[in-house]
């Protein structure tokens, strides 16, 4: 990567060797110069971003402490809120909306000094695996431009693998952080459910959603799932136990941990794929880790599960977007059709698809057999990894089924691109904690990342593994040549 | 090509759902809802009546806030964002019905 | 139909089936919907009062923007228990849903309800007259916003031209309260609505104020001939704003669906709307269009599961409910039924006064009476007047020490200036006459008026009062009636 870690750059800006100012400076030029090109970002804060940097700086100056994060240039996922800054969810309907309040997320990644500078491009309302459903145009990937980058968070996964930024957050659904961290070869994590505050969140599926890192390195997602995570009294699904120190496990032996490659997740994944996995097991296997082959039958059912929930709670959530308080109002002669015009006119395509799909999985008659099916479903998938938990202690799958896919490719068959989430979507409704590191490369220098899968709450011996991983990950994409080439360095 | 959802059946829902979709629209969803409700007949099959539901992943219960008033959004504040205000209200086209 | 429409003057007539045809009954049902008396709203910290500048008591929560999330108030939570302990129904785990459907006044366009499992279910309320009225459920819900309608004639909904939205109300807190259709006529309906009312405000769980909104009741009516088992037909009345407009619609209703099947014709399941200018129902919507309201749980908040110490410890807060206050006042005072001065004497301003009387050994009839008619006259009390001032009163009354009449004139005295019993007593130049000086008195009386005396004595006792008047203007009131009679009965005994 061309940037240094945000451990490295908060290191530097508390020693005073570089400036919050000149670490702003260079990664705003970056967005402004990359962003022609990638459409990473929907909102590059300039003015706000230097003016909190000049804050840091005269912290330091003062000789007060800035924070664990101090000076470090974060982007948020445009379904989070900041204030001063327009939130989109990349949808037309909410255009220009400027929340009057900030996420939780937001909040305490400023008290540990970082310094947010801007808001990252998403599928609209964070429903695609592609972002190619944004109302403001597709994000690419860096590594290559005629490819996606993945979805939701495409524009977060792909700022942090251009180099913009060496954090960016994200919000996993069904596989949202993951599957672009893997396809842009970054470092994605999905925490378990109720570990991040949702506030400030703009909801997608509330019983999945969930708010995580993307960086360079385990170490940089270790340090900044410490600071996000944490109890929050205005969300009544966080948990209130803390998350510990996960950036102590680096370096710690893996020697005896038992890991288990999900079976189901390696059926449906191209071979190059299912390759760089077996290669990642061996190295698990030679730094002393007991790896077995597991199945878990019951993650099969978590595709059907998850497309009945998902959209079936996005359609409540999103009936609030009717015209009347804030965002893109279309009158009509009453307030009806004013609902029904705003709504039209504002969502596309495949927001339209689920919120039709979810009020259809609702609608009476089809509750049982749909819903309150899917949501016993959920019990299964987690007594399924419950029980393969007693056999091991951790587990590895694909991400991703393939690397990433041309642009256009999925985006007339629905289905096809819902399957890409097959092996990410068990995590959500189990509401454990997962995340992608990146492994290899493919053949045509695609990143590949491997999964990393743990019992609800265990975070530290995910870390633990990810960090052994990375230790053995061979090879580092390389930028598009495009790219390389507009990048300005420090 | 599966039928699980039918045109007439996808305008309903277009109706709750307060969407006006175009004939096109209205068959392209239909076929399309149907081929993911046809990928869920997995489910719809299983025999898991008694089965609890998860509803949230780690089981907490009992989440309460304090009594205690907290400052919330002035006036200004709470109408900056809205398409048309009047009086210090949101203002709307008129509205027809009784709510349901 | 002009037949049936109700006037005020035949509110009276309404008290059993009469009211119908014979060999016709009414089986009613109630919503009550109660705002609970919290200082914050059911989901976000916003101030929950009545009457403030429009949308200054908003925030993202209550606003419904994107991003914002519920937080339950245990304060609410507590209240809504307690409806359910104060009417006898289980108190149990329960979950909330959304209820999905689009209207302005609702800002997420959903309502944070509870559905199939309820935090109350299966509890009774026992009216005055000592029936009982089951209740189904009793269970929590946020309330909406407000809207205004702007142009049209006279701010109705119908011909408006704009609608403006007041979010204050949004997320105030609800309890829902569904009463079984145990309900046989429209005076049962204001008896059970009053004596709901009466409960609520008692626990501290509402104000009660019907012109404020915050009791709200919609009556589920039909009817059926009398000996006929399953129901028929049901009609949902709202916009019933007070206890005269719940009579009065409930015996159109009524009547309307008698009419309807005696001309042959059929009740359509209807909402219907109560217009008290013209005094009728008429229908809103028919309930087969009704919309689908799509539950499900809620997930952005948690399961509730009481605990058995929680819950004893609201039960130990609920205090003496009005039905335990009847009760005690009518085996007090000996009565077979409540009365008047009794339904005066529990209500929540005036009960805590005759309780302590009670408590501290005042005479329940001298307690029941000074409360209903003197205290009940002095309202609305001075917070500085004490309890302890009208105890101390009514003892010296039962003892005999000071008069009905000095007690009442130094209830009033003390109410007004604020001043100690003994203070007022000495104001007002009330002193308690010895037994030696009084009987003195009473002689002095009987020396004066001997023709009189002569008759009394000779067996015509209705001269009792005669010579209670003569002492009493001699001792300016200072005497103590009771003991005055004793007096003369003591001497006529002795001739």
């Amino acid at each position: 990567m061309t940037t240094m870690s945000a451990y490295e750059i908060a290191e530097s800006v508390r020693d005073q060797k570089v400036t919050a100012t000149s670490v702003i400076e260079r990664s705003i030029s970056n967005a402004n110069a990359l962003n022609p090109k990638l459409n990473a970002f929907l909102a590059i804060d300039r003015e706000g971003a230097l003016e909190a940097a000049e804050r840091i700086d005269s912290i330091i100056a003062k000789g007060g402490s800035p924070g664990r994060l101090a000076g470090v240039p974060i982007a948020l996922k445009d379904n989070m809120c900041k204030v001063g800054l327009p939130t989109t969810c990349g949808s037309k309907i909410l255009e220009g909306w400027n929340p009057p309040y900030d996420a939780t997320v937001t909040k305490l990644l400023q008290s540990e000094g970082a310094i947010i500078v801007g808001k990252t491009n998403l599928d609209e309302f964070a429903m695609g695996s592609s972002t190619e459903n944004s109302a403001f145009g597709p994000t690419l990937n860096p590594v290559d431009l005629t490819r996606v980058p993945g979805g939701s968070s495409g524009g977060s996964a792909s700022s942090v693998a251009a180099g913009i930024v060496p954090i960016a957050l994200g919000s996993d659904t069904g596989g949202s952080i993951r599957q672009p961290a893997s396809l842009c070869g970054v470092v994605g994590v999905k925490p378990t459910y109720g570990r991040v505050s949702r506030y400030g969140l703009v909801a997608f599926a509330s019983s999945l959603d969930q708010i995580g890192p993307f960086t360079s390195s385990v170490m940089d997602s270790a340090i900044t799932l410490e600071v996000i995570s944490g109890f929050d009294p205005k969300d009544s699904t966080s948990y209130d136990q803390e998350v510990g120190s996960l950036s102590a496990q680096r370096g710690l032996s893996i020697e005896g941990l038992r890991v288990g490659i999900v079976t189901e997740f390696i059926d449906g994944s191209d071979p190059e794929v299912v390759g760089a996995l077996r290669d990642a097991a061996e190295g698990l296997a030679r730094l002393g880790a007991e790896v077995v082959e597991i199945s878990i039958p019951e993650t099969k059912l978590g595709l059907s599960a998850y497309y009945l929930i998902a959209p079936a709670e996005a359609s409540s959530n999103l009936a609030r977007f009717d015209g009347v308080r804030f965002g893109l109002r279309v009158e009509g002669s009453n307030i009806e059709e004013t609902n029904v015009l705003t709504r039209t006119k504002g969502f596309g395509a495949e927001v339209k698809r689920r919120i039709m799909l979810g009020t259809y999985a609702l609608s009476s008659g089809y509750y049982d057999a749909y819903y309150a099916k899917a949501q016993q479903v959920r019990t299964l998938i987690k007594s399924g990894f419950e029980q393969a938990y007693q056999r091991v202690d951790v587990l590895i799958s694909p991400v991703s089924p393939t690397t990433a896919f041309k642009i256009g490719e999925r985006s007339l068959d629905p289905l096809a691109m819902y399957l890409s989430d097959v092996c990410t979507i068990p995590s959500n409704l189990a509401g454990h904690p997962a995340m992608s590191v990146p492994y290899a490369l493919d053949s045509q220098g695609l990143p590949i990342g491997v999964q990393v899968l743990a019992p609800a709450l265990r975070e530290d011996l995910m870390f633990r593994l990810a960090f052994a991983l990375e230790e053995s990950a061979s090879g580092v994409p390389t930028l598009d040549p495009s790219i390389k080439e507009a990048i300005i360095h420090g | 090509m599966s039928s699980r959802i039918s045109p007439k059946e996808v305008a309903h829902v277009a109706m709750l759902a307060r969407l006006s979709l175009t004939d096109e629209e209205a068959e392209l969803y239909a076929s399309q809802l149907s081929s993911v409700l046809d990928h869920a007949s997995d489910i719809e099959s299983l025999d898991i009546h008694d089965l609890e539901v998860t509803a949230h992943p780690l089981g907490l219960t009992n989440r309460t806030r304090m009594d205690i008033v907290v400052a919330g959004l002035s006036q200004r504040e709470a109408l900056s964002q809205a398409p048309d205000e009047a009086q210090g209200m949101f203002s709307v086209p008129p509205v027809l019905g009784e709510p349901s | 139909m002009a037949n049936i429409e109700v006037s005020p003057d035949e509110l009276a007539l309404s008290g059993g089936s009469e009211f119908l045809p014979k060999g016709w009954e009414l089986v009613c049902g109630l919503e009550v919907h109660t705002e609970l008396k919290t200082k914050t709203k059911l989901f976000c910290g916003c101030e929950n009062v009545f009457g403030a500048q429009a949308n200054t008591n908003v925030c993202p929560t209550c606003l419904g923007l994107p991003g914002s999330l519920p937080v339950l108030n245990e304060r609410a939570l507590e209240i809504a228990a307690m409806i359910g302990l104060a009417l006898s129904a289980k108190v149990q785990a329960s979950i909330f849903h959304r209820k999905n459907y689009f209207y302005p006044d609702m800002p997420k366009d959903f309502q944070i309800s509870q559905y199939d499992i309820p935090l109350n279910a299966d509890g009774y309320l026992v009216l005055p007259s000592g029936k009982r009225i089951g209740i189904e459920r009793a269970h929590v819900e946020e309330d909406t916003g407000k809207i205004t309608h702007l142009g049209g004639t006279s701010g109705r909904i119908h011909g408006a031209e704009r609608a403006l939205i007041d979010y204050n109300r949004s997320g105030v807190p609800l309890v829902e309260i569904v009463s079984r259709p145990d309900i046989a006529s429209p005076e049962e309906a204001r008896e059970y609505v009053s004596e709901l009312r009466s409960t609520l405000v008692a626990i501290g769980a509402s104000d009660g104020k019907m012109e404020e909104g915050s009791l709200r009741v919609d009556a589920n009516v039909s009817v059926r001939p009398v000996g006929e088992v399953p129901f028929r037909t049901r009609c949902e009345i709202k916009n019933l704003n007070s206890l005269r407009s719940l009579v009065r619609a409930i015996t159109f209703e009524a009547r309307r669906q008698v009419d309807a099947y005696l001309a042959g014709e059929k009740v359509t399941q209807q909402t219907r709307h109560w217009d008290e200018n013209v005094g009728r129902t008429v229908a809103l919507r028919n309930k087969e269009e009704a919309e689908d309201y799509r539950y499900f749980p809620e997930p952005d908040l948690v399961p509730l599961r009481p605990s058995e110490e929680w819950i004893e410890g609201l039960r130990s807060q609920l205090g003496e409910l009005p039905s335990e206050r009847r009760a005690r006042l009518v085996a007090g005072l000996g009565l077979s039924a409540t009365n008047d001065q009794v339904e005066t004497a529990i209500s929540v301003d005036l009960y805590p006064f005759v309780k302590s009387a009670l408590d501290a050994g005042v005479d329940p009839k001298i307690a029941v009476a000074r409360c209903a008619n003197e205290l009940a006259s002095l309202t609305p009390l001075d917070p500085g007047f004490e309890v302890s001032w009208f105890v101390e009163i009514l003892r010296m009354e039962t003892e005999g020490g000071v008069s009905a009449t000095q007690a009442k004139s130094m209830l009033s005295e003390v109410a007004k200036s604020l001043i100690s019993p003994k203070d007022a007593q000495e104001k007002l130049g009330i002193s308690q006459l010895s037994e030696d000086q009084l009987t003195g008195t009473v002689q002095e009386v009987i020396q004066q008026n001997p023709a009189e005396w002569g008759r009394f004595i000779n067996g015509e006792s209705q001269l009792q009062g005669f010579f209670v008047g003569k002492i009493m203007k001699v001792t300016s009131g200072k005497a103590d009636g009771k003991a005055v009679v004793r007096i003369l009965r003591n001497l006529a005994e002795r001739g």
